[in-house]
Formats: structure tokens, C-alpha cells, sequence
């Protein structure tokens, strides 16, 4: 099997999870999609990895694992913080950060 | 001891004098601090008899001797060096100076015993004489400038000595003001000197001016006049010739020992110090000569004019001074130098005696300086009498007082150099008999006639008190410090005040005998090795000339006072029907030819005008509005800009990130 399919595999994840994080409102679903995209990134490290034959590339997704389990802990630390702040939890509603 | 060394110690002297008196001005009890003030100038004065006996020693070629204490900078063309020249012309100017300075430290020891801001005028007054030695001590142009900017300072500082008076410390900026344009040209005529030497050492710039390849084989080379009229511009400002007069009159609102010191004795005497110092590169440029002399002859002139009509006694004696420096630069300008310095310490000598007379009548008026106001002192000061008359025949050249001597030596090599300096001769001599009259109308007013009650108090044995006021405007003061003390001395009560006053008297009239035509020539062989390089220095006196100048000096001397005697005591009343007669005349003398109006309106107005229109359209409108007002629109645009990306959408933020990567990886795909 040639890695092409598995990129093409990782490129849907990748741009679902995209599509995901810019159309969805609800922070959770963010994350989630978030997860898809870094899972996406995961996989074509995983391939070329194997395609080229050493583990750097398996080393890089525990790394990038490891990151993004870091990142929901904060995301889903922030999305409680909301919620307990009677704040709607919706991306587009919490928009004080502007300029 | 090195002749030299004696030279350091007449500079350390007054310096230690007034470190420690400016230390101590809260410890030093009593008169203390008048009196380590005297000591320390004394003690220069005693420094200074060491290095003449000691430069006596010297052959006459080897009298001109430098030292230096340390290199300011030492780079490449520049060797400025803190260094000191000891020839007799400066140790004959150390004399003058720092033997009239320590008489009139005494005088004023009495003289201002009750002022607030006592020790604070002895620090000042010896930092004075300092900046005035250490200007006719310089060995270089560097330390002459330096010298020549503290004698700026320092008049500054007595003159706005009463700080509260307003007229005072007007009088301090404009003396101030004007002096600095004089250290502008001392400093860019050094500059214009300095291309062609590449030397600052006065010596050696001496040195290689003589020789053809600094200035050329020719007389009068552009650089060398530029310069030489530029350091004339130092001179006239601070020798108070026209046009650059107008802060000595105004200098008169210090207390009357700084009349005496500085503006009559010795720093008004440095610009003719200065140009007889330079007189190598002047005689190279007769064109600057001309200058100096032409306007030495019309400031004794103009002066003369202005003092016949004035009212104020100190204001008088200041034209005279101007009058009186008038002669000596037109004495040093035409190559009189030796006249010129001989005037310069007899001048010293009568001026002062003037001032510190003045001084006692002032006392005794309580602070009046009006002549209107004064009358019939005689009898009640007798001894500031006596003085005063001393003084006047000197300043009048009457024979055998001194100024007698000098003032003529000045005019007859004058009219020696011929041609169209016979002009000068002339106006020398107009200026002697104005002289005469001004200094007499001054004489008689003051003690002659009807006793004005102040003058009966006296005589009755208690001095007049007067309300303390401002004597130019009448305002009201206090006694406190920043105005005059509540009480005045007079000379008749007080000791020090009548032995400087003495001493001084004794020099008024004696000075002239050191030099006298075709008997001895004390000042011009002390001299002599200062002007080795000069031509126009040994005397060739033509017999006839000599005694025509003597006779016609002691003439119009006679009858100048003949006719104030006339007028003010004859007649008294008579003067007024003249001036009435010639009111323009007379309108112009009173209005000091209306120099001050005229600065005023070519200098003064419009620089307040070209402030205000700066102020009003230039700082306004372009400063402000454009080059401040711009840059803040120009980062306020910029800023709502770039705000206006920040929306705060998440997703938005996403977004763009996302079209941004995948825009930079497109490309470098493409690239590749």
C-alpha cells in the first residue's frame, strides 16, 4: 500500500477537524475538533515514519499526544471556569478580547 | 624661588581667599571674613613685589618666562596647557591690580560692616581679583578665555549684589549679556589667529605671526585683520567703548567698592591690557589699529559729552572711566604703549580714589546718589573733600598730579605717528577740558554751595538716616540681605576706609613722577622687554610738540575747572540757561546719545519681535501642529488599523490562521 493513501487519510481528519473548529460554536466541540486535527498531523508522522524506516517520526506523535492532552486539560479547566461563571459557552459570545 | 612660582602664588592667593571665606560665610564672625579677604589679596600683592624683583633678576631678553602646571588637551595642532606668562608686562598689570584691589578690600572692609551679604561680597570680590589675574597672568589664549569669561562672571555677580533690587540685577544681565558678545569675538578672533600659528601659546604665536608664513609677507592679511578686529569686539565690551558701553553706566548699581574695583580699575582695564598684550599681531594688522584707535578717540568723546550732563555722582565717574579707557586704547592702538599702560595705573589710582569718595558722599546722603539732591559737603566731610579734590586734579591733568603725566604721553606720541592722527590729538585734547568741566561741575555741586540739610545733620555730629529706597527709583526697601545695610559709613569714621583713601591719594599724586618726559622713564624701561619686537615703542620725542602737549594739557585742565567754577559756583544756575539755550545738545548729552534707545530698537525689540513670532507661528503651528501634532495622527491611524483586526472571534482568529499557513505552504510549494 502506498503511503499516498494514508496522507490522504490524515489530510480528511486534518481538514475535517479544521472545518470543524472554524464553523462550530460550542468550545467543547472546538476541542474535539482540535484533537481531530492534531490526530490528522499524527498520522502522516506515523506513515512518513514508516515509509522512511526510523521512529523519529513515532517520537514526534507521543510528543504531540502528550501536548494535546496537556491542551484539553487547560481547554476543558477554561470551558468549567466558564460555565461556573454563568457565562454562555459559545466561542462567539465570549468575545471581550477585542481591540 | 622661581619667578614663576611667585606667579602661581598671586593666582593662589585670592583663590584660597575666597574658597574659604565661601566656606565659612556662616562661622566667620564679625568683620573676619573682610579681613581674610584684604589678607589673601595683600598676600598677592606681596607675591607679585616677588616676581618683579625676582624678574629684575633676569637679564632684560630673558624676562619672559612660562610655566605650566598641567596639558588641558594635547592633541594633534592643539597644545592647551594650563600655563602662566611672566614678563613685566604682566607683572606690572599683577601690581596695579592686586595693589588697588587689596586698598579697596580695605575700604570696603568699613564700608559695607552692616550689609546682610558681608562675607558673601568678600568671596565674590576675591574671586573677582583672581579672574582678573589669572586673565593678564595667561600664557596661552586658552586660559586667557577662561580668565577673561570669570571677570564676566564676576562683574555678574557684584553688580546684582543687592539680588533684590530690581534695577541691580537688570544691570547684572545686561552687563552680562554684553560681555558675553566680547567673549565671542575674544573667542573667534583666537580661532581666526589660531588657523594661521596653529599655536595657542601666546609666545609662540607671537613668535611665528612675525614670521612670513603665517600671514604672509604683507600687512594687513584678511585672517589676521578678521581676527584682530574680533578680539577688538572682546576689548571694546569689556573696556566699555562705544558701541558696546552700555552695561558700565548700569554697572554703577552694585555696591560703590565694586564701582571702584571693577569697573574703574581693573577689569575695564583688561580690553587695554589686551590689545597692548596682542600688539605683535595688531602692528601686523594696522587696519585693526585704525579701528581700536578711531573708537577709543570717539568713546573719550562721546563719554566726555554724556558725564557733563548727568546727574547721578557714581553714573558720572563711570563716563569718565569710559572716557578715560578711551584714551588708553586710542593710546595702545596707535603704538603708545607704554603711555597707555602708564595711564592705565595712574587711572587706577585717581579712579578708585573717585569711587571710594564717592562712596562716603553717598554714605552720608544715605544711599542718595542724586547730585540735585547734595550741596555744601564740604565742611562736614572734610577728609571725602580733600580726596575728592585729589582725585579730580588728577583725573583733570593738572601738573604735577599724575594723570597730568600719562594723559599727555598718550596724546603727544599720538600726535608723533603724524597724519591724519593729528585728528585724535585734537579730540584728545577737547576730551581733556571736558574732563575737567565734568569732574569740577561734579566737585562743586557735591561740596560747594548752600549745605543741604543732610550735609547740617552731619556737621551737627549725627549723620542722616534716610527711609531705605532704591536710588534710581525711589521704591521702598528693607535692610534685610539682597538690599543695602541699614547703616552707611562714611570715610571721616571710619579707619580702614581713610588709609585705603590715603594711600590712594598719595598715588594720585605721586604715580606721575615714575614717568616723566626727559627725566626718568621708569615705566617704559620696565617694560621694554614686553615690546622688544616693536618699532613704535622708544620715544623720539620732537622738544616742541612735547612742550605744547604739557603746556596746552595743564591749559585746558585750568580752564575746564575755571569755567566749572563759572558756572557752578560763580553763577550757579547759569549751567541750566546754557542747556536751555541748546536743548537738542543738550537733550542728546542727557540721553547718552541715545545708545541705550538705539540698542533697543536694532537688537533688543526685534529680537522680542522674531521670539514672539517664533513662539506664535513657529513653535505653534509647526512644532506643535505639525511635527507633534503628526506623528501622534500618523500612530493613532496606524493603531485603529490594526485594532480593528482584533474583532475578539475565535474562530475568526482560526481562520486566518489557517489561510495564512496554508497561504506560506502554497507558496513554498509553488517554489519548489
Amino acid at each position: 500500500m502506498t503511503i499516498a493513501w494514508y496522507l490522504a487519510v490524515s489530510a480528511i481528519v486534518f481538514t475535517l477537524g479544521a472545518v470543524g473548529v472554524i464553523t462550530r460554536r460550542n468550545p467543547l466541540v472546538v476541542l474535539l475538533c482540535l484533537e481531530l486535527m492534531l490526530n490528522g498531523a499524527n498520522l502522516a508522522l506515523v506513515a512518513f515514519s514508516r515509509m522512511w524506516g526510523n521512529g523519529d517520526g513515532q517520537i514526534l506523535a507521543v510528543i504531540v499526544m502528550t501536548v494535546a492532552a496537556c491542551e484539553v486539560c487547560i481547554g476543558l479547566g477554561m470551558i468549567v471556569a466558564i460555565y461556573r461563571s454563568r457565562l454562555p459557552i459559545d466561542v462567539d459570545e465570549l468575545r471581550e478580547l477585542q481591540g | 624661588m622661581a619667578t614663576t612660582t611667585w606667579g602661581w602664588l598671586v593666582l593662589a592667593f585670592p583663590l584660597l581667599g575666597t574658597l574659604s571665606v565661601a566656606a565659612g560665610y556662616r562661622r566667620l564672625p564679625g568683620r573676619s571674613a573682610g579681613w581674610i579677604g584684604t589678607a589673601s589679596v595683600l598676600l598677592a600683592f606681596i607675591a607679585s613685589i616677588g616676581a618683579l624683583l625676582s624678574l629684575q633678576g633676569h637679564v632684560p631678553a630673558h624676562r619672559e618666562l612660562v610655566s605650566s602646571l598641567w596639558n588641558y588637551a594635547s592633541t594633534v595642532g592643539i597644545d592647551a596647557q594650563m600655563s602662566i606668562l611672566v614678563d613685566p608686562l604682566s607683572v606690572f598689570m599683577i601690581l596695579v591690580v592686586s595693589g588697588v584691589s587689596t586698598l579697596i578690600h580695605l575700604y570696603s572692609i568699613s564700608y559695607l560692616q552692616d550689609d546682610r551679604g558681608y562675607a558673601r561680597f568678600f568671596s565674590y570680590l576675591n574671586f573677582f581679583v583672581f579672574a582678573m589675574l589669572l586673565l593678564v597672568l595667561a600664557g596661552n589664549f586658552l586660559v586667557l578665555i577662561i580668565g577673561w569669561a570669570f571677570v564676566g562672571a564676576a562683574s555678574y555677580l557684584l553688580i546684582s549684589f543687592w539680588y533684590r533690587r530690581t534695577t541691580a540685577t537688570r544691570a547684572g544681565l545686561k552687563a552680562f549679556v554684553i560681555n558675553v558678545v566680547g567673549d565671542v569675538g575674544l573667542v573667534l578672533g583666537t580661532y581666526f589667529i589660531f588657523k594661521h600659528t596653529g599655536t595657542l601659546d601666546l609666545l609662540r604665536t607671537f613668535h611665528s605671526a612675525g614670521a612670513p608664513v603665517a600671514f604672509g609677507a604683507h600687512h594687513n592679511h584678511g585672517d589676521l585683520v578678521a581676527g584682530c578686529v574680533l578680539l577688538l569686539v572682546g576689548a571694546f565690551a569689556k573696556s566699555a567703548q562705544i558701541p558696546l558701553h552700555a552695561w558700565l553706566p548700569d554697572a554703577m548699581e552694585g555696591p560703590t567698592p565694586v564701582s571702584a574695583l571693577i569697573h574703574a580699575a581693573t577689569m575695564v582695564t583688561a580690553g587695554v591690557y589686551l590689545i597692548a598684550r596682542m600688539h605683535v599681531l595688531f602692528e601686523l594688522a594696522p587696519a585693526a589699529q585704525d579701528v581700536g584707535a578711531v573708537v577709543g578717540a570717539a568713546t573719550l568723546l562721546i563719554a566726555g559729552t554724556i558725564g557733563l550732563a548727568q546727574t547721578d555722582v557714581k553714573r558720572i565717574i563711570a563716563y569718565s572711566t569710559m572716557s578715560q579707557i578711551g584714551y588708553m586704547i586710542m593710546g595702545v592702538s596707535v603704538g603708545a604703549y607704554a603711555a597707555g599702560l602708564f595711564h592705565l595705573m595712574t587711572h587706577a589710582f585717581f579712579k578708585a580714589l573717585l569711587f571710594m569718595a564717592a562712596g562716603s558722599l553717598i554714605a552720608a546722603m544715605a544711599g542718595e546718589q542724586s547730585l540735585d539732591r547734595m550741596g555744601g559737603f564740604r565742611r562736614a566731610l572734610p577728609f571725602t573733600y580733600g580726596s575728592f579734590l585729589i582725585g579730580g586734579l588728577a583725573l583733570s591733568g593738572i601738573p604735577p598730579f599724575s594723570g597730568f603725566f600719562s594723559k599727555d604721553e598718550i596724546l603727544l606720541v599720538t600726535g608723533e605717528r603724524g597724519g591724519w592722527h593729528w585728528a585724535l590729538y585734537v579730540i584728545g585734547y577737547m576730551g581733556a577740558a571736558l574732563t575737567a568741566i565734568y569732574t569740577f561741575r561734579l566737585i562743586f555741586r557735591a561740596f560747594h554751595g548752600e549745605p543741604v540739610p543732610a550735609a547740617r545733620e552731619l556737621e551737627a555730629g549725627t549723620p542722616h538716616h534716610g527711609a531705605p529706597s532704591n536710588p534710581m527709583t525711589g521704591e521702598p526697601e528693607d535692610t534685610d540681605v539682597g538690599f543695602p545695610g541699614p547703616t552707611h559709613t562714611i570715610a571721616e569714621r571710619a579707619l580702614t576706609m581713610r588709609v585705603a583713601m590715603g594711600a590712594l591719594s598719595v598715588g594720585a599724586i605721586g604715580a606721575g613722577l615714575i614717568q616723566i618726559p626727559k627725566v626718568d622713564f621708569l615705566v617704559t624701561d620696565f617694560l621694554r622687554p614686553s615690546f622688544a619686537d616693536t618699532s613704535l615703542y622708544e620715544p623720539h620725542t620732537r622738544n616742541g610738540l612735547l612742550v605744547l602737549g604739557l603746556v596746552l594739557g595743564a591749559a585746558l585742565g585750568l580752564a575746564g575747572i575755571a569755567l566749572a567754577y563759572r558756572l557752578w559756583v560763580v553763577r550757579p544756575g547759569s549751567a541750566a540757561a546754557i542747556g536751555a539755550r541748546l536743548r537738542p545738545l543738550w537733550d542728546l548729552f542727557v540721553h547718552k546719545w541715545y545708545f541705550d534707545e538705539l540698542t533697543d530698537a536694532l537688537i533688543v525689540k526685534p529680537a522680542l519681535r522674531a521670539g514672539s513670532f517664533a513662539q506664535s507661528t513657529f513653535e505653534r503651528l509647526f512644532v506643535d501642529e505639525t511635527l507633534i501634532g503628526g506623528t501622534t495622527a500618523l500612530v493613532r491611524a496606524g493603531s485603529a488599523a490594526v485594532r480593528a483586526a482584533q474583532t475578539g472571534f475565535v474562530r475568526y482568529y482560526a481562520a486566518l490562521l489557517l489561510v495564512g499557513v496554508s497561504g506560506v505552504g502554497l507558496y513554498f510549494l509553488l517554489q519548489s
